[in-house]
């Protein structure tokens, strides 16, 4: 059986724009979340966001890096983002400069959970005050959420499959799972694989917010509104940003004597079947899809030791994701770890996923899992967790689970080890 | 250079990212200037939006050069 192993890292986060700066600002327990600045949000009854920091900022994103001026003008950040966080991707894997046989076995799966608000917002608004005529050339394919795959794969030269998911917040996750299926299957040797997301603009904050998803309680104090598993805790921050993974058939990287960050051993996919967005009320969904994950890896629970858990600081998601936890993991729960990395960079939606099992498989190279930021009053039905609350913990981490779980009670988890 | 001519280059390194001495006025969009088709139609909207002129898509057709853009915004600008 063709086994995958992950060779290559990209991120763009509100805590940097390369791995490892994103990396050490999340162990030091650093927080991406502030007022919006993207566009004056004094009406909004949302007024924070973790937003990427411009380039001048000390971790700040310079969009030149990677991306031409003028892709940069024609279409939405999150592709920005995503073409950019390939390109680290591809970079950390030496893998910029293969022959076209190796391109014509290279493929793209890098997805969005919206795509380009931003620009169907603004280019809306163009529309109404100067008409048809007024409207971009550009604007069909600078908002598709299949562009990122696209211009990356136009960009590097990849001729293998050309794949993009959209299932809300699951897609970094299910894009990761699907490539590797696809790598399983022979459809390619190589795939980058992934999600990002931009969707900070009036209409993506009032949509959330009008569906009583994001946080309003913390307005002036930005940097504790994301609060998963706390008590206080009122909704998600968004964020936004992208990760991509470089995935690789395992007897390819050996030959080519590549660095193997982990395998990716396990994948899990569910519906809830239920609402639209509200989670199952007994978490089912959730819990199919991480017994999956478990079952096609074959590893029990006690084999796992960290769980990047969706956990979103929304006060319905956070306990059934963990009451579903504690019964698969049942006695082994007194051994895992489990943190929501979202308590430091926001949700990025389409781009959760994929920036959170980065962050699984730092944890595994590095044997330290990252905090769950303003988890100061647990919720009762906490005890017994450990939520890593507040610092980062040095420990044991052979395996991880990722869970991401969307709009639409769209399920996925994955399971990664080491090598 | 005229008032026109500044004001297109302008646009055009604006749009395209290309350094402004390559826009010369022999210069021609997609073949010095690696501009395609949508490109055009967008540098068009932008021409017509500085100057207030309009120009119909079979002259747009036409507008190979930036010597072509200037010429066609001078004879018909208001």
């Amino acid at each position: 059986m063709r086994r995958v192993v992950v060779t290559g890292l990209g991120l763009v986060t509100p805590l940097g724009a390369d791995v490892e700066t994103v990396w050490a600002n999340l162990i030091a327990g650093k927080s991406g979340a502030g007022p919006i600045t993207r566009f004056d949000a004094s009406d909004q009854k949302c007024r924070i966001a973790c937003e990427v920091k411009p380039a001048d900022h000390e971790y700040g994103f310079d969009a030149s890096r990677r991306v031409d001026h003028k892709i940069q003008r024609q279409v939405d950040p999150f592709i920005v983002y995503g073409i950019d966080a390939a390109g680290q991707a591809l970079e950390d894997a030496g893998l910029t400069d293969m022959s076209e046989e190796e391109r014509l076995h290279a493929g793209c799966s890098i997805g969005a959970g919206i795509g380009g608000l931003p620009g169907i917002e603004s280019e809306s608004l163009v529309l109404a005050a100067k008409g048809p005529a007024r409207v971009s050339p550009h604007f069909v394919h600078g908002r598709l959420i299949n562009l990122i795959s696209g211009q990356v794969s136009i960009k590097y030269g990849l001729m293998g499959p050309n794949h993009a998911v959209v299932t809300a917040c699951s897609t970094g996750a299910h894009s990761i799972g699907d490539a590797a299926r696809m790598i399983k299957d022979g459809d390619a040797n190589i795939m980058l694989a992934g999600g990002a997301e931009s969707t900070i603009c009036p209409i993506g904050i009032a949509g959330f917010a009008q569906a009583r998803a994001l946080s309003t309680a913390y307005n002036d104090e930005p940097t504790k509104a994301s609060r998963p598993y706390d008590q206080g805790r009122d909704g998600f921050v968004m964020g936004e940003g992208a990760g991509v993974v470089v995935l690789e058939e395992y007897e390819h990287a050996l030959a080519r004597g590549a660095k193997i960050y982990a395998e990716v051993v396990g994948y899990g996919l569910s519906g809830d079947a239920y609402h639209v967005t509200a989670p199952h009320p007994q978490g089912s969904g959730a819990y199919r899809s991480m017994e999956m994950a478990l079952r096609k890896a074959g590893m029990t629970p006690a084999d796992i030791d960290y769980v990047n858990a969706h956990g979103t600081s929304t006060p319905l998601g956070d306990e059934l994701e963990l009451g579903a936890v504690r019964r698969l993991f049942g006695d082994a729960i007194g051994n895992v770890s489990m943190s929501s990395t979202k308590s430091a960079i926001g949700h990025l939606l389409g781009g959760a996923g994929a920036v959170e099992s980065i962050f699984c498989i730092l944890a595994i190279r590095d044997q330290i899992v990252p905090p769950t930021l303003n988890l100061d009053n647990p919720s009762e039905s906490c005890l017994g967790v450990d939520l890593v609350p507040h610092v980062a913990k040095k420990r044991k981490v052979r395996a991880v689970l990722n869970n991401s779980f969307g709009f639409g009670g769209t399920n996925a988890s994955l399971v990664l080890k080491a090598i | 250079m005229s008032d026109t001519a500044d004001r297109v280059k302008k646009i055009v390194v604006e749009h395209l990212g290309v350094e402004a001495d390559k826009v010369t006025e022999d210069a021609s969009f997609i073949d010095d200037l690696g501009a395609d088709s949508l490109d055009i139609v967008e540098l068009v909207m932008a021409f017509e939006e500085e100057f207030g002129v309009e120009i119909p898509d079979d002259a747009a057709e036409k507008i190979a050069t930036v010597a072509d853009a200037i010429k066609y915004i001078d004879e018909n600008k208001g």
